[in-house]
């Protein structure tokens, strides 16, 4: 059924974007103003990794040992069962910032744009979630993202599939927040709207210049919907390096949107010399 | 869980058997089906496709039973391998086949009719083994490589490469039918065929320029991943002229060897205006990267990345190679110059595309990627099949015969014999 409906939908996207209609599907989603966000603030995070686990759980892996404060083998980076984790990052070695990683759920997201068969997709409300249903394994995605974060279950031969934080998008369905956010005992973390949790972190940034150095998220790959407030430059805190502010996505489209231009160009020009030649050379049949 | 490595074992025994039966068959009817005693003359290169393609059934069997994390060196951190890279190398030699056809049919060039068969018959299993065959062990999910027919996601380029894909082996099935349904004498099919060819090479020509430009366009989204040597907004105009160049040097390439390999007559004037297609596209290619690479101000990263930087320099150089050929030949009629010209260009492509999917990424990702034996073994079977496909039609299709569209199937052969009448075969 639902495979069905996708299927007419998406060919009538498909025909519509042929005669010129783009961005068909954008217009459904949500403002980027209204879309649901998460305020990290470093300062406040004391590294206890609850909410790593908190994810761990709500995944359906098992969660971290309990009292444990090392990594163990496979922790301490995002892998296919990883979702979140809280990375150590000696910056400047001032102190060991902790850091949670997660997918940064774009507002224009790369991944997204990059999947031939739209098993990955930006919700209405903000999650970037993906269809493991959908995925035939090419892991474009992988390659595109440009945070690093979706991770490939490399070990199943059959149907392996793209691992990546959904946002907790079915909590989010609840009215419940993400479990790492409901599991943070600081307030490190905290979600909402977007524009309103924009309209905190600067009021915190202005109101204690000392303590904050920048807010990572607002415009990076034309924004995301998970904010850093940070007490250092991100980029020293692990944030890739090189990324514009336009969403990169565009970077493709541009190439994409020439699509109609070639074929119609291209096809007359190669009528216009077969006349031209068979005029010429009358065929015999 | 019960141990399952037995039934891996007897898996890939099974797979080495079946490749090794094929290679045994294939060798027989290579020869002409006098297997023993022809063997003689060429022990050596029966020998080595066994070999070869009973490391393949060791290694398909192994990628099917074990999945990708056990046989491949990819890793998160580097997700895109040479099976990737050699989707990129195989449809960008395959524009040979679009070019060709696009001058006898389209251009009515008459010294190229000798060629289109073999040069179209290259491009269609270029495509079939380096797209199909290629994705079909890199896919996860390589039962699923369906799917693009019916979910459509028309912001994804690989979304456009796949149906391109897709439409344009079909045309490449037109283009080639012919040579099929003249060996089984279905005459009145090969009239209709014959019919439609022409709007058929036009889609070919549309849907080439299409993907082959895609290719590239499938690296635009990794701006701060693909070192700037490479990665460039003009990456699709340049995949598109490297391609129609290496499309040319294909052509040289595949004429030449098989009709020498096969014994059959070539006027030299046919390599040779091939060489004259591809020199000036060749310099448009040479002047833009050279122009890019300036305005962007990208030159500095050839001492930044050693090895990087390396493999830039051979690739240009490479590329610059057939330039001094023509300086000092001036396309003379030898067309072994020709052919001396095209294997750089071919060898400079390949590494450029090599060098996109893969060692241009090596830095931003800080992956350590190098393809596993199993990479390696299963890329060269590919191309094998290639190889040997290309003998067994050479040998049992009517793939030299003249082809000629103006007078398809009339006895009385068409007027302007002097051009490329010559390699009409005896």
């Amino acid at each position: 059924m639902i495979s069905r409906r996708r299927f007419l939908q998406a060919g009538a996207t498909g025909t519509l974007t042929v005669l010129g209609a783009s961005r068909l599907l954008a217009s459904e989603k949500l403002a980027a103003a209204d879309q649901t966000a998460v305020l990290v603030d470093l300062t406040r995070c004391i590294g206890c990794r609850a909410c790593e686990n908190a994810c761990r759980v709500r995944a359906g892996f098992d969660g971290l040992p309990s009292a444990s404060i090392g990594y163990g083998p496979g922790d301490g980076q995002l892998t296919f069962r990883t979702r979140t984790f809280i990375e150590p990052v000696n910056c400047g070695g001032k102190h060991n910032q902790p850091i949670k990683r997660q997918c940064m759920h774009c507002l224009e997201p790369a991944c997204v744009s990059v999947c031939p068969v739209a098993a990955l997709e930006k919700t209405k409300t903000g999650p970037v979630v993906y269809h493991e249903h959908l995925c035939i394994g090419c892991r474009y995605c992988i390659l595109a993202c440009p945070f690093n974060v979706p991770k490939y279950e490399w070990d199943n031969a059959l149907m392996p599939r793209v691992g990546k934080c959904d946002f907790c998008a079915d909590r989010q369905a609840k009215g419940q927040s993400p479990a790492c956010v409901a599991a943070c005992p600081t307030g490190s973390l905290k979600s909402g709207k977007r524009a309103a949790l924009l309209q905190e972190a600067k009021s915190r940034l202005s109101a204690l210049p000392k303590r904050y150095a920048a807010l990572y998220g607002e415009d990076v790959v034309g924004g995301t919907t998970w904010l850093y407030l940070t007490d250092t430059n991100p980029l020293e805190l692990g944030f890739p390096k090189g990324l514009p502010s336009s969403p990169l996505p565009r970077l493709t489209w541009e190439a994409i949107a020439k699509l109609p231009f070639v074929v119609i160009g291209v096809g007359l020009i190669l009528s216009v010399i077969v006349r031209w030649r068979t005029r010429k050379q009358p065929c015999t049949t | 869980m019960h141990d399952l490595s037995w039934l891996v074992l007897v898996f890939r025994i099974f797979g080495v058997l079946v490749m090794v039966g094929a290679a045994v068959f294939v060798c027989w009817l290579l020869s002409g089906r006098k297997f023993p005693e022809q063997l003689s003359g060429a022990t050596f290169g029966w020998l080595l496709l066994v070999l070869l393609w009973a490391l393949g059934g060791w290694a398909f069997a192994s990628r099917y039973a074990l999945g990708l994390g056990a046989v491949t060196n990819l890793s998160d951190q580097f997700p895109w391998g040479i099976w990737k890279a050699l989707v990129l190398c195989g449809i960008s030699f395959a524009a040979g086949g679009f070019l060709t056809a696009c001058m006898v049919y389209i251009f009515r060039i008459r010294a190229f009719y000798p060629i289109l068969r073999p040069v179209v018959l290259a491009a269609y299993l270029g495509y079939m083994l380096s797209a199909s065959g290629s994705l079909l062990v890199d896919l996860g999910r390589y039962h699923q490589i369906w799917r693009p027919i019916f979910f459509w996601q028309h912001h994804s380029v690989l979304f456009e490469v796949s149906w391109c894909v897709m439409l344009y082996t079909g045309v490449l099935s037109v283009e080639f039918a012919p040579i099929l349904l003249d060996k089984l004498r279905w005459h009145r099919l090969a009239n209709i065929v014959h019919k439609i060819t022409v709007p058929f090479v036009i889609c070919g020509v549309i849907l080439s320029t299409l993907h082959q430009s895609s290719l590239g366009s499938l690296f635009l989204i990794v701006p701060n991943k693909l070192l700037p040597l490479w990665y460039t907004p003009l990456l699709p105009v340049l995949f598109f002229i490297s391609a129609i160049v290496s499309g040319f040097a294909m052509a040289i390439f595949v004429s030449a060897l098989s009709f020498w390999t096969f014994k059959r007559p070539l006027e030299p004037r046919v390599l040779t205006s091939l060489g004259k297609g591809m020199t000036p596209l060749l310099l448009v290619y040479l002047f833009l990267r050279i122009v890019d690479l300036t305005v962007r101000n990208a030159w500095i990263y050839i001492f930044e990345n050693p090895l990087q930087g390396a493999m830039f320099t051979i690739e240009m150089l490479l590329l610059t190679l057939p330039l001094f050929v023509v300086l000092r030949t001036k396309w003379s009629g030898r067309r072994r110059w020709a052919f001396a010209a095209a294997i750089p260009v071919l060898i400079g492509v390949i590494l450029n595309r090599l060098n996109v999917a893969w060692i241009g990424l090596l830095p931003s990702t800080g992956a350590n990627y190098f393809p596993s034996w199993i990479e390696i073994v299963v890329v060269l079977n590919l191309v094998s099949f290639g190889v040997v496909i290309f003998g067994l039609a050479a040998r049992y299709l009517p793939l030299f015969e003249h082809h000629d569209p103006d007078a398809h199937h009339s006895p009385a052969p068409t007027s302007a014999p002097s051009h490329g009448a010559a390699s009409h075969p005896a």
